[in-house]
């Protein structure tokens, strides 16, 4: 699936099915600090991302 | 997961609350949320006009979309602060988001309006979010006493509160510590400043934002980095991943326990101040730190380093009116 990161933009590709929750973790993000958005819709951390999807990481900490 | 309230297909946690929300049931925890805090903190009373500062970010624009559904017909105003492509794109989200709601904008470009942008003042000796958030400061109280707004509205959220809250105790800073508040009563030359958000942590501000389809700036300000308080957030929320809830928990007993006991250093600060003899801002200088702040910014580089050692005669400014040691 493709993982679409901020700060710098980028793209990554991971292999599915894998737990969102699970995702942060492969990725070493705290989950306080990030938001997951498959399509354009949030999920929360068990929720379950396929092959086919592609995620937004959104960071939510702002220095400004 | 399924939705506290409602038992659909939950989109976000709120693990502080350890709870779990559909978007519906979401929006209505933020919009409850934003409602108690103004009662509580008496921020907004009917009938007063209301001004919103803007930059484009999600905090600002969560909070103006709350209160214009809560009933409140706030304006904003949105400072270019000419950093480049970056104030581009933030201006161009909080217009977008003013005409999709029919709100009025009130914008302010810092080139024209004081001569000098954010990128020239950080080539003084200030850090550049302090220098920005002196300016910020001082042009956004300025558009609302010229305007006659009852009260300046920030989206400062719990994490930003938590995060000034953090260094301002790390370097015991009593002033600064004695006007941390979710809401700064009206003063002399000073509007009442309130936030509304302060119940919210960002995770949420930037869900609401998220689930209500408001396009905001997500891309970092290219001048933060170095900026204290990114730190300070990163290393609360790592406590916050072990400790759900340590961060409300740290701010709460601190306005509960502590900032009570700090009221008569509160208002010794407030009496301290005067007027800045150049543009009549509220100081406890002869001149405020933002004239100060333009002096240097727009002197020419040249002259710069002779004139330096000239600034040590100053009086330091009062946390009351400048010098802040947080992010805007
Ligand atoms: S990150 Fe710093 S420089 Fe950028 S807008 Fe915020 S306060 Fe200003
Ligand atoms: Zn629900
Ligand atoms: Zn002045």
């Amino acid at each position: 699936m493709k993982i679409r990161l901020h700060n710098p933009r980028r793209e990554v590709e991971t292999t599915g099915p894998l737990r969102a929750s699970d995702l942060c973790k492969q990725l070493g993000l705290n989950r306080e600090s990030v938001l997951l958005i498959r399509g354009d819709e949030l999920v929360t951390g068990d929720a379950l991302l396929q092959e086919e999807d592609v995620v937004e990481v959104r960071p939510v900490i702002s220095g400004g | 997961m399924k939705c506290r309230r409602c038992e659909e297909q939950a989109v976000v946690e709120v693990r502080h609350a350890h709870a779990a929300y559909c978007p519906t049931c979401f929006v209505e925890r933020c919009r409850e949320q934003v409602s108690r805090a103004i009662g509580e903190h008496r921020m907004i009373r009917s009938g007063e006009k209301v001004l919103v500062a803007v930059s484009g970010g999600k905090d600002s624009l969560a909070v103006w979309d709350l209160l214009l559904d809560l009933g409140y017909p706030a304006d904003g105003v949105y400072l270019g602060l000419g950093i480049g492509g970056y104030s581009d794109r933030s201006g161009d989200c909080a217009r977008a988001f003013a005409e999709r709601r029919g709100a009025t904008l009130i914008e302010i470009d810092l080139a024209s309006e004081v001569g000098f942008t954010i990128p020239q003042a950080a080539n003084t000796r200030r850090m550049p979010c302090s220098a920005c958030g002196l300016a910020k400061r001082h042009l956004l109280n300025k558009t609302a006493l010229d305007h006659g707004y009852d009260v300046l509205v920030t989206g400062h959220n719990l994490d930003d509160e938590v995060a000034v809250l953090f260094g301002n105790t790390l370097q015991w800073n009593m002033p600064y510590l004695a006007r941390q508040r979710p809401a700064l009563p009206e003063s002399s030359g000073f509007a009442r400043r309130v936030k509304p958000l302060v119940r919210l942590t960002e995770r949420e501000t930037a869900a609401y934002c998220v689930i209500r389809r408001i396009d905001y700036i997500v891309e970092e300000c290219p001048m933060a980095s170095g900026n204290r308080h990114l730190l300070y957030k990163e290393l609360l929320n790592t406590l916050e991943e072990r400790d759900p809830g340590a961060k409300a928990t740290f701010l709460n007993g601190f306005a509960d326990r502590v900032a009570p006991l700090l009221d008569d250093l509160a208002a010794q600060e407030r009496d301290s101040v005067g007027t800045c003899s150049r543009c009549g801002s509220p100081t406890t200088a002869e001149v405020c730190a933002f004239c100060r702040l333009r002096d240097q910014a727009t002197r020419p580089p040249r002259r710069r380093k002779k004139r330096r050692r000239d600034r040590s005669v100053h009086a330091e400014e009062s946390p009351v009116t400048g010098g802040e040691s947080r992010r805007p």
